[in-house]
C-alpha cells in the first residue's frame, strides 16, 4: 500500500485568490478503508477551504473518536488539530473558541461520537450556538468496532452483519434545529456538487452550522438491505434546494426567476442564493424546516440540503459578550488596567 | 463519447508514449523496469530483440521517446531512456544466452542484402532464425555503412559497434566486403528469392554554383565523405580556421570531429533560424560546451580565394519573418554581407540518395525525389522481390526508423517467399495482465520518484578534445542508472475500469494526485474536455470514456497527466479499478 502520495499535481491547475494551492489544504494519505465516505467528505472540506482562499494556518480542526474523527489527519495538514476524548469534541471546541476567536473552527464527529457518548456535548454545543462548524460524518454504524447499529441507524436497516436494526434512529438535523443550531444542512459524501457549497455557507455564518454527512461504512454498511449505503441514499435523497455560495468579494451575476428563489445574506456580507424550492418556502423558519423533514421522511424520502438557517444569529461570544480580541493577543495592559480602572468598576457597584 | 474500446491494442500501445513513438516500437517502461531491477541482462535481451542495436542506439539515437515521455508532462525533463539503452549495455553479464538457434537444415530461400548497415543487418537477423541463407554485399570492409563511416568514435567507440554487428553476422551472414555492386542486373541475374537494399543515403550536398567552388576545391570537403576520410585515416589533421555549413547531426560531428583533429577555431554556420536546426538539441550543447560558435541565419554567397588558395567565405546575414500561417520567410537583413576567414569549409549541407546501380533498363519504378516507388506498408518496389529500407526507402532519417524498415522488410520478404500475401501481416503480440499481488500490493514498482534527471557524467574535456578516439560520455554506473531507471512513470501498467462494479464513490477522484479522474454526464469530446476536474487540452492524450454507470454518469480519465501510481485502484473499495501490465511486442518475421 503507497503510503505516500505522489509530489506531482496537475500542472495547469492554478491557485486561489489567497495564492495556495489545492495541494496546500491537503494532509496525510487516509488509513480509511478503500472507499470509505469519509475520504470524500474530506475532499469536499479540502474543495471548500481551497475555494474559499481560507489561509490554512487559520484553521482549528477538531474531533473525537472514531473513524471519522481520524480524518483531521487527512485534510489541512498545516492547520491546527486537536483529536480529544470520545465525545468531547464540543468541549475542547468550546475551549479554543473561547480563547481564540478568530480562527475557522472545524469539528469533525461521527454518529456514534455524536449521537451515543456525545449527545450532551453536542446538545450544549447547539443550545450556546458556538461558533462551530459541525461535521457529523454519519455512516449509521460503528465502524471502528466492526459494524455494530450507531443511534443513527433506521429502524430495520440491515448491514453486513444481517440482522435488522431494532429502534428507531435518532435525527441529528432535526435535533439541531430544536436545540438551537443556526445553520443545519444535510450532505451526501457521494455528492460534493452539493456538499462544498454547504460546507462554503456553514464556514461563513456566525454560530453553529450543522452539517449532516451521510458518509457510507463501504465495508460494514453498504449492503443492499442498509438505508446508509451509496446506492440507498442516491435513490432516496431529496434535495430541498439547490444553491450558490457567493463569497463576499464576488459580484453577483446570476438572477433566478422571482418565487424560485431565496437570497441570505451572511454574516460576513457573502450569500447564499437558494434556487429550484418550492415556492413559499423560507429556509430561514424553523418550523417549516422541521415539518418539511418530517413530512419526507413519512414518504420514505431522505432530506438534504440546507435545511434551516438563520442569517442574523449570535454566537457565544455575542451572548456573553466576551473579549473581542483573541486571549494570545492580550498584552498586561489589557489584563490588568490599573487602580483607576478597578476603582471605576467598584464605583458603578456602589 | 462512446464508450473507449480498450480491446482494441491501439489504445493501450498509445498510453506508453515512449513505446508508441518509436519505430521501432520498443518496450521501453519494461526494459528501464528491468534495469531498476538489476536485472541488465534482460534488459538488453527485451531491447536486442526489438531494436537489434541496443549499445550503438544507446549512444546515437534520435530519441523520438525522449520528448514522447510523459514525464515532459509531469514535470520538465524526460526519463533518460537513450542514456539507459546504454546501461543495459555496458553492465550486462552474458549477451549470448538469448541468441537464436539458427537452423542447420535451411529452408532453401536465398537473399541478398545491398548495403550492410542497421536496416540490412536487421533484415538478416531476422530472417536467419527462420532457416534463410543470406548474402550481404558491402563497399566498405566492414559491416555497419553509415554508422561506421561517419558517427565519430568520441560519440560510439568502434569496439561496440563491430560487437552489435559482430552479433549479427555471426549468425550466419555470408559477407562479400569490399564489393561495390555497380549494377543491380547482376543481383538479380542470380537466382535470389528477394533482394533487400539499404544502401543508404550516401551522397552529401553540395554548393556546385556557388562562385569559388571550384577554384577553392582543395579545400572544401563534403560532410560525409570528410567524416569517412577521417575514420580512414586519409585525413589526420584539419587546418587552425575552419567553416562547417549546416545545422544537422552531421555538421556536429563534423565540428567536434575538426577539434579534435587539431583545428583551432571552428565555426558552424546555419542558414535558417536556430529553432530549425535538424541537429539533436544535446548533439548541439556539446558542440558549444566545446567552444564551438553555431551563428544561425547566414545564407553562405561566396567561397573566397585568393592566389588560388581558400581565405573564407562571405555570408549574407538574414532574417526570418513568419505569415499569419506560421509560414516561415528566409530574406536578406538590411545589412552588407559579412565575411568569415577560414583555411577549410565543411559542407554538411543535406543528404541525397543515389541508386546509380539501378539501371533505367530494369525497369524499376523510382518516383520525382529519384526514390523507388514503395508500398509504404510492404516495402515493396515495382519489381516484387526487390525490397528496400532505412534511407534507401523514404530518404535520410535516422537509425531506428532504419531498423523498424528492416524488420517490416523482413515480414514482407518471409510473407514473399511463401507465396502469401503481404498485407495479411501478423498481429503485435499483445497481453494485458493484472499486477495485483494483494489487497493493495502491486507487482510493479508504484512509487513515484522526485528526482530531476541524471546527467551522464564526461571524460575531462581537455582530455577528449585531444583523442578522437576517446568516447565523451561515460554512461550511466549502476546506482544512477536505478536511479534514472525509478524516474519511469511505468505507462504500460494501464488502469483499466470495470463499470459493472463502480459503486460511485469518488474515492479515486479524491486520491488521484493528478485530478484525472471524473465522474460526469456524457458529452461530445469537446463539451467534455471543458468539464472535466483539470484542464484536459492536451488533443493528442486521449480520454478513458465507461459505458454509462447507476446514476447515468460516465467515468472519465483524462489519459494525459496520469501517473501510473495506482492510487485509483488502492483506494477502490470494489477493485472496479485495476493496475493492468500491457505488453505490446511488434511481430517479427515468422511469427504466426
Amino acid at each position: 500500500m503507497s503510503d505516500r502520495k505522489p509530489e506531482f499535481r496537475h500542472p495547469k491547475l492554478t491557485s486561489n485568490a489567497g495564492g495556495y494551492s489545492r495541494r496546500d489544504y491537503e494532509g496525510a494519505m487516509s488509513t480509511l478503508c478503500a472507499g470509505c465516505g469519509h475520504d470524500s467528505t474530506t475532499a469536499a472540506i479540502i474543495q471548500a477551504c481551497f475555494e474559499l482562499s481560507v489561509p490554512p494556518h487559520r484553521v482549528a480542526k477538531i474531533s473525537g473518536i472514531g473513524c471519522s474523527s481520524k480524518t483531521p489527519a487527512y485534510f489541512l495538514g498545516k492547520s491546527h488539530g486537536f483529536n480529544s476524548v470520545h465525545g468531547r469534541m464540543p468541549s475542547v471546541a468550546t475551549g479554543a473558541n473561547m480563547a481564540n476567536r478568530d480562527l475557522l473552527y472545524i469539528g469533525i464527529s461521527g454518529d456514534g461520537d455524536t449521537a451515543s457518548i456525545g449527545m450532551g456535548q453536542f446538545g450544549h454545543a447547539l443550545r450556546r450556538n458556538l461558533n462551530l462548524n459541525y461535521i457529523c460524518m454519519n455512516n449509521g454504524c460503528y465502524g471502528l468496532t466492526k459494524g455494530q447499529d450507531s443511534a443513527t441507524a433506521d429502524l430495520g436497516s440491515i448491514g453486513k452483519r444481517g440482522a435488522p436494526n431494532l429502534y428507531n434512529s435518532i435525527d441529528l438535523c432535526e435535533l439541531a434545529i430544536e436545540l438551537g443550531a443556526s445553520y443545519v444542512a444535510r450532505g451526501f459524501s457521494g455528492d460534493k456538487a452539493q456538499l462544498v457549497p454547504l460546507f462554503k455557507g456553514a464556514f461563513a455564518h456566525n454560530g453553529l452550522a450543522f452539517i449532516d454527512v451521510i458518509s457510507p461504512c463501504v465495508t460494514f454498511n453498504n449492503t443492499n438491505t442498509s438505508t446508509k449505503s451509496y446506492h440507498y441514499v442516491r435513490e432516496h435523497s431529496e434535495a430541498t434546494n439547490t444553491f450558490d455560495f457567493v463569497p463576499l468579494q464576488q459580484e453577483i451575476l446570476t438572477h433566478y426567476q422571482e418565487g424560485s428563489s431565496q437570497e441570505i445574506t451572511m454574516h460576513d456580507g457573502s450569500m447564499i442564493l437558494l434556487h429550484k424550492g418550492e415556492p413559499g418556502r423560507d429556509v430561514t423558519n424553523r418550523l417549516q424546516a422541521v415539518t418539511r423533514l418530517e413530512a419526507e421522511k413519512e414518504r420514505g424520502r431522505l432530506l438534504t440540503g440546507l435545511l434551516y438557517v438563520n442569517p442574523a444569529s449570535r454566537d457565544t461570544h455575542d451572548i456573553i459578550n466576551s473579549c473581542q480580541r483573541p486571549l494570545n493577543s492580550l498584552v498586561d495592559a489589557d489584563l490588568c488596567p490599573g487602580n483607576a480602572a478597578l476603582q471605576e468598576l467598584n464605583a458603578t457597584f456602589r | 463519447m462512446q464508450p473507449t474500446d480498450i480491446n482494441d491494442p491501439e489504445y493501450f500501445h498509445k498510453v506508453i508514449d515512449c513505446q508508441y513513438a518509436c519505430p521501432a516500437h520498443t518496450p521501453v517502461p519494461e526494459y528501464i523496469r528491468q534495469i531498476s531491477l538489476g536485472h541488465y541482462d534482460e534488459a538488453f535481451r527485451i531491447n536486442w530483440l526489438s531494436n537489434v542495436f541496443p549499445g550503438i542506439l544507446g549512444r546515437i539515437c534520435d530519441r523520438p521517446c525522449e520528448p514522447a515521455c510523459r514525464r515532459t508532462r509531469v514535470e520538465e525533463t524526460p526519463v533518460a531512456i537513450c542514456r539507459l539503452k546504454r546501461a543495459c549495455s555496458d553492465h550486462r553479464l552474458d549477451d549470448s544466452a538469448f541468441l537464436p538457434e539458427i537452423p542447420a537444415q535451411k529452408n532453401g530461400r536465398r537473399i541478398a542484402l545491398i548495403g550492410g548497415g542497421p536496416a540490412s543487418l536487421t533484415v538478416a537477423r531476422d530472417l536467419l532464425p527462420l532457416g534463410y541463407s543470406v548474402d550481404l554485399y558491402d563497399d566498405q570492409a566492414r559491416a555497419g555503412g553509415f554508422v561506421r563511416t561517419q558517427v565519430p568514435s568520441f560519440r560510439l567507440p568502434e569496439r561496440v559497434l563491430n560487437e552489435e554487428v559482430d552479433r549479427i553476422l555471426g549468425l550466419g551472414v555470408s559477407c562479400h566486403f569490399n564489393h561495390y555492386i555497380d549494377d543491380l542486373g547482376t543481383i538479380l541475374a542470380q537466382d535470389y528469392d528477394a533482394i533487400f537494399v539499404g544502401t543508404g543515403a550516401p551522397r552529401g550536398r553540395d554548393l556546385p554554383d556557388l562562385p569559388g567552388r571550384q577554384e577553392g576545391d582543395g579545400a572544401i570537403f563534403i560532410g560525409i565523405d570528410w567524416l569517412a576520410g577521417v575514420l580512414y585515416r586519409h585525413i589526420v589533421s584539419a587546418p587552425p580556421r575552419l567553416l562547417v555549413l549546416g545545422g544537422g547531426n552531421t555538421a556536429m560531428d563534423c565540428c567536434r570531429t575538426a577539434k579534435r583533429l587539431g583545428a583551432e577555431e571552428v565555426t558552424v554556420l546555419v542558414r535558417s533560424p536556430r529553432a530549425e536546426m535538424k541537429a539533436s538539441p544535446w548533439e548541439i550543447e556539446d558542440a558549444e560546451a566545446e567552444g564551438i560558435p553555431i551563428i544561425d541565419n547566414h545564407n553562405p554567397l561566396a567561397f573566397v580565394v585568393e592566389n588560388g588558395r581558400l581565405v573564407g567565405m562571405r555570408f549574407q546575414p538574414m532574417v526570418a519573418s513568419y505569415d499569419d500561417q506560421g509560414v516561415r520567410r528566409l530574406e536578406p537583413a538590411p545589412v552588407e554581407p559579412v565575411f568569415f576567414p577560414c583555411d577549410q569549409v565543411i559542407l554538411a549541407v543535406g543528404q541525397q540518395n543515389a541508386f546509380p546501380f539501378i539501371g533505367a533498363e530494369l525497369g524499376i519504378r523510382m518516383n520525382r525525389h529519384g526514390l523507388p516507388e514503395l508500398d509504404p506498408v510492404t516495402l515493396q518496389s515495382s519489381l516484387p522481390r526487390l525490397f528496400f529500407g532505412g534511407d534507401a526507402a523514404f530518404g535520410p532519417k535516422n537509425v531506428i526508423t532504419a531498423v523498424a524498415h528492416g524488420h517490416q522488410a523482413a515480414i514482407s520478404i518471409d510473407l514473399f517467399c511463401q507465396g502469401r500475401d503481404l498485407h495479411q501481416r501478423p498481429a503485435p503480440g499483445v497481453n494485458l495482465v493484472s499486477q495485483k499481488l494483494d489487497m493493495q500490493e502491486w507487482l510493479y514498482d508504484s512509487g513515484v520518484s522526485a528526482d530531476k534527471r541524471h546527467l551522464v557524467p564526461t571524460v575531462d574535456r581537455v582530455k577528449s578534445l585531444k583523442d578522437r578516439l576517446i568516447e565523451v560520455e561515460l554512461g550511466f554506473d549502476r546506482p544512477t542508472a536505478h536511479h534514472e531507471a525509478m524516474r519511469c512513470l511505468n505507462c504500460d501498467v494501464q488502469t483499466v475500469f470495470d463499470h459493472s462494479t463502480c459503486i460511485e464513490c469518488d474515492s479515486c477522484v479524491d486520491i488521484c494526485p493528478e485530478s484525472c479522474i471524473n465522474f460526469t454526464d456524457n458529452g461530445d469530446e469537446d463539451d467534455l474536455r471543458q468539464r472535466l476536474l483539470a484542464p484536459a487540452d492536451n488533443l493528442d492524450q486521449a480520454l478513458y470514456v465507461s459505458v454509462p454507470l447507476a446514476t447515468g454518469r460516465v467515468m472519465v480519465k483524462d489519459e494525459n497527466l496520469c501517473l501510473h501510481c495506482g492510487l485509483c485502484a488502492e483506494r477502490c473499495p470494489t477493485a472496479s479499478w485495476g493496475m493492468f501490465k500491457f505488453t505490446y511486442n511488434i511481430p517479427l518475421a515468422g511469427r504466426k
